[in-house]
């Protein structure tokens, strides 16, 4: 690059590079070539980047799965905790150490099957958090099993003629549990996602952004989506369906047939001001 | 773990609320728990102690959430604990699996009940030794703890955060429901005046530090968040940098030093009573609510000129094997008494051999009477 070009891209405090905010020893990473998860991970660094983070004031907390691995690659405070379980240890360090930037990396099986009783109270407590799970259909470190995002009728290692159960639609129930910032946002468009997640930490209180992700290696190959850029490509119009309120199939790539963006936003009392501001008021009056 | 010059203050308090206080002098600053009896009374004295020197006290979904929690405020630096029982414990076993591997200090409360399932949520039982022990995955070491009176639960709370910092490892505290609900005077010392153990923080520079390098006391310095280490914490095996590993020689290496962790500290760690032990050719095994009960049977069974004596374990595990092969040399019979099917019997004979062992147990949600031990006595004489 000769010049400083005044793109999205350069209008932080720096020009963004990734690999500053990475721990580059511990390349090369373990993705599937032309995993999503990898686009969103950059879009996060990219938004820590832009907002001035400090890296020794940021705690990525994860859980397991494929995604719950990124955080390993991020150089700042970085805990791989147990599956489903990354919203209650970071709860506990958001509590104890208000200081520090808590952002939670989970993947559709980690947030909403095993973990979302989790989701649910995170949302509802409004601790500032703030929570980005990247739904790519399917439990793809375990091999491809039918996840609660799996859209009807996709084959999976344990859907073998086809899934037959309901979805969820993350953002809708991360909005009526009481989350007070809710978006979502699909690879293909990374500046965008950049923007939302950039909004998302910003926010006081709790924001869940669910990031549209791809397993090209495992659910697309097992359901015939095409390479990587076919299935970022499509996943505005044709990929997910379901998980998203039944986004009609059969259309070529448009922009805005699903709804992505800042879907909620309120300015709802954040938990651990409410819960010390009462406790020091308390004390005062006994 | 008073000082000798300390000053008291004597009150009258029940095993929880003990437990409670006992805890934010030790410095527990973070309290996260899901109500169950009998412990509940943990979670409201700490939800209105904690507030008081600025600490945090929240209630989870469940106790799995619990226990993720009090892992996650200990990795950002603070004090914390949590309290529950049997089926609440059984719940916290996988995260507490966590908090061994990645070696971080917290306290668990258990306050028992009989089970499986529900069992008695208001009976005492002590039915939770082996769990305690084993019950979450995998080869690990663990420090149990089982106070016997009121005052014991004070010192014992405070105890088992110091050995939690000290040692970078969860503690549990068992107590029975007994204790947990009986009201006795402790003479509460002066908190200024407690030994408090804080865990060894990093102090090498940042570019120096290995997060699970450890000397030679075996437990590695750890690092807070912010301080400018930006450490990986993770629940995979993983060797000294604290990064995932499967290399054979290292995951051998990195697993011994986490299995034999607490191996040259046994002296800080062993803790027990020795009642009558040196020409005791009965010996009893007892612990928690049960080894009061066992006291008194030892002294009605002097007075009929039975050698009875009575070793009480106050750290159960690891289980402190030699002193009770030194008190029970002369022991023609060792009578384990316990609120449970036999649990701590197995763990008896193992130390002992099958011979000379037998058990003293109650599964009717009844606590054990001195009574039914002098009966246990009387029978193999
Ligand atoms: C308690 C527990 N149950 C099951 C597993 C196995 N497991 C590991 S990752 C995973 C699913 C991950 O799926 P998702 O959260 O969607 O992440 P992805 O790999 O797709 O990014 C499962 C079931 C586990 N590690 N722990
Ligand atoms: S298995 Fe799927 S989700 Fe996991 S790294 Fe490969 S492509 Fe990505
Ligand atoms: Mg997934």
């Amino acid at each position: 690059m000769a010049k400083k070009k005044q793109s999205a891209e350069t209008s932080g405090p720096k020009e963004f590079d990734v690999m500053s905010y990475l721990r580059r020893d511990l390349f090369p990473h373990f993705l599937c070539p032309g995993c999503g998860h990898g686009i969103a991970l950059r879009a996060l660094m990219w938004a820590a980047h832009e907002l001035g983070l400090d890296k020794d004031k940021i705690a990525i907390v994860s859980g397991i799965g494929c995604s719950g691995r990124l955080g390993a690659y991020v150089d700042a405070n970085t805990f791989h905790t147990t599956h489903g379980r990354p919203l209650a240890y970071a709860t506990g360090l958001k509590l104890a150490r208000p200081d520090l930037h808590v952002i939670v990396i989970t993947g559709d099986g980690d947030c909403l099957a095993i973990g979302g009783n989790h989701l649910i109270h995170a949302c509802r407590r409004n601790l500032d958090i703030t929570c980005m799970m990247l739904n790519n259909e399917v439990y793809g470190m375990t091999g491809g099993q039918v996840s609660p995002t799996t859209s009807q009728d996709r084959y999976t290692t344990t859907t073998p003629t086809g899934n037959t159960e309901a979805t969820f639609d993350s953002c809708k129930l991360a909005e009526a549990a009481g989350a007070s910032f809710v978006g979502r946002e699909v690879t293909v468009q990374t500046p965008t996602l950049k923007n939302l997640l950039k909004d998302a930490i910003d926010h006081k209180g709790f924001s869940f952004v669910e990031v549209i992700s791809d397993c090209t290696e495992i659910y697309g190959r097992k359901n015939d989506l095409g390479n990587s850029p076919e299935m970022i490509l499509s996943q505005k119009s044709q990929m997910r369906p379901d998980s998203y309120g039944g986004v009609i199939v059969d259309e070529p790539f448009r922009p805005n047939a699903l709804p992505t963006g800042v879907l909620t936003r309120s300015d709802r009392a954040e938990y651990g001001e409410t819960y010390r501001s009462t406790m020091a008021s308390s004390k005062k009056g006994a | 773990m008073a000082k000798a010059s300390t000053k008291t203050n004597a009150q009258n308090l029940q095993g929880n609320n003990a437990c409670a206080l006992a805890a934010v002098a030790a410095g527990c600053r973070f309290y996260a728990g899901y109500p169950i009896t009998p412990s509940s009374e943990v979670a409201e004295r700490m939800s209105l102690e904690l507030p008081k020197v600025d600490g945090t006290f929240i209630q989870m979904e469940d106790e799995i959430a619990s226990m993720g929690a009090i892992l996650g405020a200990s990795m950002g630096g603070v004090k914390s604990m949590t309290a529950t029982s049997g089926p609440g414990f059984s719940l916290k076993q996988e995260n507490l699996g966590y908090g061994v591997i990645a070696e971080v200090p917290c306290v668990i409360i258990n306050v028992m009940r009989g089970g499986p399932s529900t069992g008695m949520p208001t009976r005492p039982a002590q039915g939770d030794v082996m769990q305690a022990r084993w019950g979450t995955h995998g080869d690990h070491q663990i420090i149990v703890i089982s106070p016997a009176s009121v005052s014991e639960v004070y010192e014992q709370t405070v105890r088992a955060f110091n050995l939690a910092e000290q040692f970078r490892t969860p503690v549990v505290l068992l107590i029975d429901e007994v204790i947990g609900h009986l009201v006795e005077t402790v003479h509460v010392p002066d908190p200024a005046s407690l030994d408090v153990v804080d865990r060894k923080w990093a102090d090498v520079a940042a570019d120096k530090y290995r997060p699970y390098e450890a000397g030679k006391d075996m437990v590695p310095a750890m690092a807070r968040p912010g301080d400018g280490y930006r450490v990986h914490t993770t629940g995979l095996t993983h060797d000294e940098s604290g990064f995932p590993t499967q290399d054979p020689e290292t995951v051998d290496r990195v697993s011994k030093r986490l299995l034999n962790k607490f191996d040259p500290h046994r002296k800080v760690i062993d803790h027990f009573e020795e009642l009558n032990v040196k020409d005791a050719e009965v010996l009893i095994v007892s612990y928690g609510i049960s080894a009061r009960a066992a006291r008194g049977a030892v002294k009605q069974a002097r007075d009929a000129g039975i050698k009875a004596g009575l070793f009480r374990p106050v750290t159960i595990w690891p289980f402190p094997e030699k002193a009770l092969v030194k008190a029970a040399k002369k022991a023609k019979r060792i009578l384990v008494a316990e609120m449970n099917a036999g649990q701590l019997s197995l763990e008896v004979e193992r130390v002992l051999g099958r011979d000379r062992v037998s058990g003293v147990n109650r599964i009717d949600g009844e606590a054990i009477s001195p009574a039914d031990i002098i009966d246990a006595i009387g029978k193999g004489a």
